[in-house]
Formats: structure tokens, C-alpha cells, sequence
């Protein structure tokens, strides 16, 4: 077989050729003294273009944010609202540094359960889902019991887990992990099974193994599910810990970042809950933001999620 | 030239082809009397009898729902019979024996043209290095020797399908089973690829079931063309085409490609009309 010229480059040529037609189409609408400068200009205009899109992208956003921390100092400075009730954002700031010490010890206590959870969550999450699609009875017999961890609270059973774990730690990664677990599990199972029928019967076809299947089909189809699933699981992960760690502190024990909120609460030290609330938002916006680009850059030569499209 | 032999159809019983169009190099596969009832009851063929001779060219045509598709996924043995048994006179066929190329081109996205087209060999347990050269050679035969890193989005549409008949070539089958490969194309790149696969068959007589419900194509492509009749599937009847090889464009404007696709369409005509007749068969 012999691909004719046009054939291989099609998709690349039709693209071009309407991107220079375009340019051409607005040149057209000019008056043909402007016609040669607009021609040049054409391209240089659009990524003008692009480049004001994609700075505005940024600015706007972080102007925003800006206005509203500043007018929030303003209305603290002005009003002279007492520190113990609402502290200024230059406060809260002051505070961040000046306990760092603390709150980066409780910070690395969080994130280290958070991270375990999540990864004892993608093994258990992964490991089951493969198991439910190896039978569709294992998927009946169990599937209930991953609901009910789901379906319950975890604020209402994490006094329960305290109580019948031992270790505190093991404890609040028990529960972390509850919350975590479900969105692995579900997308992944989700995944292994939206392989193509047709690659199943090609799969079929050359006689691959069960094994087979699974590592050059199923896994791979199942790799954009796995990865939204995991981008809920990392902050649900967070979330999970913190919560176990509030029932934990309840207790009097524990030293994340949600027991020094309880404890600056206790303690009127309001700038030093705000400082560690923000710790927390930010630990979690940069777990989303890894997973994230992760994704990206796991399915970008692939996935239609990671593929910018013209039209 | 051409000249037209038919096989008046015999439902009830089937179409004996061992016996009118025996072939001199023995037959590759024979459907014998296969009837396939799905789960739901649809009778989808009904008493199928089909001889496929040794580089033989043959199409299957019909309308949508005749039971083309079922009785080339049975071939393939993706399918059981529910009666009948496919027969392989030369031994049952091994893993890469079969090559099948479905509707959709069916690459997987994740992974280049090299990993796809090596996939049937790498299930087969060869690694990269050793399948370089077969890769490399069911690449260049499809026309896309320059493409073995690109991705399937990358391609068009008549691209990734090439890339899935290389695939189906690789393991040198001995048998290619198509199901309406070029359906969901363009015309113009329909007749290109029409004409590329026709010139590798001529160059070397493999073995093909090339599924369509095209007129034009089965008759531009095929040697023998079995046209079924839908509700119950079956064989209505089965027209060779002698016209010689190569074909071409001029074949394709010639007067006996014309008389031929008369033919070919009155036999597919009168297999719809039989159904249409049935007795409380709504039309």
C-alpha cells in the first residue's frame, strides 16, 4: 500500500490550511493599503492575543484575592477588631513565622498520615478493583462493605476506631484512609472495565492471558479514571486526617495541625488557628495541583483530558 | 471478460460451496450449517454453509443485520455456534493465525503505532528488539513506514486504519477477516485504501472475509461475493467475479464492473425482497 501525499499529512495540512486561511479571511476585510501590513501582523496579532489570555488567566485571579485580604486588613485596622476575634491578614502572617516551629512539626505529623493514608488507599483502592473485575462474584460479595465505609461519617466512627486501636497514629491513618480509599476504588473499578469491547476481542483473539489483559489493556484504559480518582482521594486524604485528628485531640492527644487549631482555641489564640487553617488550605490546594500536573503529564499524549484542541 | 456465475441460493438447506465453487487449493475454513441464537433469541444465522478456499477473496454482503458480522466474529471464534461447527481442514489455528480488522481502527490510545501494531506479537510473548523488523515491514506495506512513533490521535482517519490492517498483518495470518474496515471513511479515501488493499492481495493471495455492505466494494474487491439475507441470517446466494487481476481504476469504469454491480445488486435486492415477503414479517 502506498499512502497518497495527502493522506499522512491530512490532519496537519487541514489544520494549517485553515489557520492561514482565516488570517487571510480577516486580511481580506481590510482595505488593501492596510492588506500587506495586516497580513504580516495577522499572526503576530493573535499571539498578542493569547499571551494577554494567558496573563490575564493569572492576574485576574490574584488581583482579586488580593483585594479582598486587603480590604479585610482594612476593615480590621478601621473597626479596631480585637486580634481574639478576627485577626488581620499581616497578623496572621507575623504569627505563621513566629510559630513555625510548632506548626511545622504538627504540618509534617499531618502530612505524613495523610500521604500514608493515601497510599495504603491507592494499593487497597487499586488491589481490590482489580480483584472485583477478576470476578464479578468477589465484586458482589464486597462492593456493600466498601459503600457502608463510604456512606457512614467519618466524624462518627472515628471515636469508635480511637477506642479499639491502640496507637493513635495507626488510628487516624485508619481513618484517613476510610475516606480516601472509596473514590480509588470506585473510578478505578470503573476504569478496568470501560477497556474497548473490540480491543477485549483483539485481546481474546491472540489469546492473552487474564494477566496479560489486565497490564496492556485494562490498566492503562482504567490510568485517566485512576488519576481523577486520586486527585479526590489526595484531598479527601487531608480532610480525613484532620477530622480524626479533631476526635483524636478531643481526647487530649495528638499534635497535627488540627489539634494546634483546637488547642489555639482553647487558648484565645486566634491568629495561630488562622495561621494553621491556612497551613491546611494550602497543603491542600498543593496536593490537587501534584495530582493535577501529574495527570497531565501522565496523559498528555493521549488522554482528550489532556489535549488541547482548536476548533 | 468477466463472466457471472451464480449459485441460486437454498436457505432451507444452505448453500453448498464445497461442491459449485471448489477451489483447486483447498479450502482454509468451511462453515458447516452454523445457526447462532443470542441470549435474547434473536436468531442471527440460520443454517450458514460457507467454503473459504486458500487466497480466495471473498465478500460477504448484506444488509445491516444479516448476521455478516456474527458469522465472521464466529470464524474468528470470538463467538460460539449455537449449531454447526466451523471446520479448519489444515488444523485448528493457532494464536496469529487469524487477522481481524474490526469496524473502528481499535489502536490503543495510550500507545504508539510501534506498540500497536506489536501487540499481537508481544501477547505472544516476543520482545521489542526481535519484532523490529516484522513491525518495520507490516508498516511499510500499509504505507505509514515514517509514522511508527506518532500516536493514534496524531492520524486520520484512513491512517489508523492502515495502522490496524498492519496490526492484523504482523503476525502473517493465514486468514484476514474484515468487518466493514472502511465503512466509517470517506469516499476518496475509502477508494484509495480500496485500492491499496487490493494491490497487497494481488501481490501476495493472501486469504480474505472481507465483510460490507457496499455493492461497489464487493464486487471492485472480492473474487466471490455471498450475499445473505437478513431475519434469519443466511446465505441467499453467492456470485463469483472473474474479472481479472490487476484491477484498477479502469476496471472500476469498465462495463463489466458495471454488469457485475447489477448483479451483485439485483442478488441483494431479491434477499431483501424475501424477507420483505415473509408472512407477517412487516416491511
Amino acid at each position: 500500500m502506498n499512502v497518497s501525499p495527502s493522506d499522512p499529512a491530512g490532519g496537519a495540512a487541514t489544520q494549517r490550511g485553515e489557520t492561514l486561511s482565516s488570517d487571510a479571511g480577516k486580511a481580506g476585510n481590510m482595505t488593501s493599503a492596510l492588506e500587506e501590513t495586516a497580513l504580516k501582523s495577522g499572526p503576530d496579532l493573535r499571539a498578542a492575543a493569547e499571551r494577554r489570555d494567558r496573563l490575564l488567566r493569572i492576574i485576574l485571579p490574584v488581583i482579586i484575592l488580593s483585594t479582598a485580604i486587603l480590604g479585610w486588613e482594612v476593615l480590621v485596622r478601621a473597626k479596631e477588631i480585637p486580634h481574639y476575634i478576627l485577626p488581620a491578614p499581616s497578623l496572621i502572617m507575623e504569627t505563621l513565622v513566629k510559630d513555625w516551629a510548632v506548626l511545622a512539626t504538627s504540618l509534617i505529623t499531618t502530612l505524613q498520615i495523610t500521604f500514608a493514608a493515601l497510599a495504603v488507599a491507592v494499593v487497597g483502592g487499586v488491589g481490590l478493583a482489580v480483584l472485583f473485575t477478576q470476578s464479578k462474584w468477589v465484586e458482589i460479595s464486597f462492593f456493600p462493605f466498601a459503600v457502608i465505609l463510604q456512606v457512614t461519617p467519618i466524624i462518627a466512627i472515628a471515636p469508635l476506631i480511637l477506642i479499639y486501636v491502640d496507637s493513635i497514629p495507626v488510628a487516624l491513618l485508619i481513618c484517613a484512609w476510610i475516606v480516601a480509599f472509596f473514590p480509588i476504588l470506585s473510578n478505578t473499578t470503573l476504569g478496568l472495565n470501560s477497556a474497548d469491547h473490540n480491543l477485549r476481542n483483539l485481546f481474546q483473539l491472540y489469546g492473552a492471558s487474564r494477566w496479560q489483559t489486565l497490564w496492556h489493556l485494562q490498566l492503562p484504559a482504567a490510568m485517566p479514571y485512576f488519576l481523577g480518582g486520586l486527585k479526590i482521594a489526595g484531598g479527601l486524604a487531608l480532610i480525613g486526617a484532620i477530622v480524626a485528628e479533631f476526635a483524636a485531640g478531643s481526647a487530649g492527644r495528638g499534635a497535627g495541625l488540627a489539634y494546634r487549631i483546637l488547642e489555639s482555641g482553647y487558648r484565645l489564640n486566634i491568629p495561630r488557628m488562622f495561621a494553621a487553617l491556612l497551613l491546611i488550605s494550602v497543603t491542600g490546594i498543593l496536593i490537587f495541583l501534584t495530582f493535577s500536573l501529574l495527570s497531565h503529564l501522565m496523559l498528555r499524549k493521549w488522554h482528550e483530558s489532556a489535549i488541547k484542541r482548536e476548533n | 471478460m468477466a463472466e457471472v456465475k451464480t449459485a441460486p441460493g437454498d436457505p432451507g438447506a444452505g448453500v453448498g460451496g464445497a461442491e459449485t465453487l471448489a477451489s483447486p487449493n483447498g479450502n482454509v475454513v468451511s462453515m458447516r450449517h452454523v445457526s447462532k441464537r443470542f441470549s435474547n433469541g434473536t436468531l442471527a444465522l440460520q443454517d450458514m454453509s460457507l467454503d473459504i478456499a486458500k487466497g480466495d477473496f471473498v465478500s460477504l454482503l448484506g444488509p445491516s443485520g444479516c448476521g455478516k458480522s456474527t458469522a465472521l466474529r464466529i470464524i474468528a471464534g470470538l463467538g460460539d455456534t449455537t449449531e454447526g461447527q466451523v471446520h479448519w481442514p489444515g488444523g485448528k489455528p493457532e494464536r496469529g493465525d487469524i487477522g481481524f480488522v474490526f469496524q473502528e481502527p481499535t489502536l490503543m490510545p495510550w500507545a504508539n503505532v510501534f506498540d500497536n501494531v506489536w501487540l499481537p506479537r508481544r501477547l505472544d510473548g516476543a520482545s521489542k528488539s526481535t519484532v523490529r523488523t516484522e513491525v518495520t515491514e507490516a508498516l511499510e506495506m500499509v504505507g505509514l513506514g515514517g509514522f511508527a512513533q506518532a500516536y493514534p490521535r496524531e492520524l486520520s482517519g484512513g491512517m489508523k486504519m492502515r495502522v490496524s490492517i498492519a496490526r492484523a498483518l504482523v503476525t502473517k495470518p493465514k486468514i484476514l477477516l474484515m468487518d466493514e474496515p472502511f465503512a466509517a471513511l470517506d469516499e476518496i479515501t475509502r477508494f484509495k485504501l480500496n485500492d491499496d488493499l487490493l494491490h497487497l492481495w494481488e501481490a501476495h493471495h493472501w486469504t480474505v472475509v472481507f465483510v460490507t455492505h457496499s455493492v461497489f466494494e464487493s464486487v471492485y474487491l472480492s473474487n466471490r461475493i455471498v450475499v445473505m439475507a437478513a431475519r434469519p441470517g443466511r446465505v441467499a446466494q453467492q456470485l463469483s467475479n472473474d474479472a481479472p487481476h490487476p484491477r484498477g481504476e479502469g476496471f472500476r469504469t469498465s462495463e463489466d464492473y458495471a454488469h457485475l454491480c447489477r448483479n451483485a445488486s439485483d442478488a441483494l435486492h431479491a434477499a431483501m425482497d424475501e424477507h420483505n415477503n415473509e408472512p407477517g414479517v412487516p416491511a
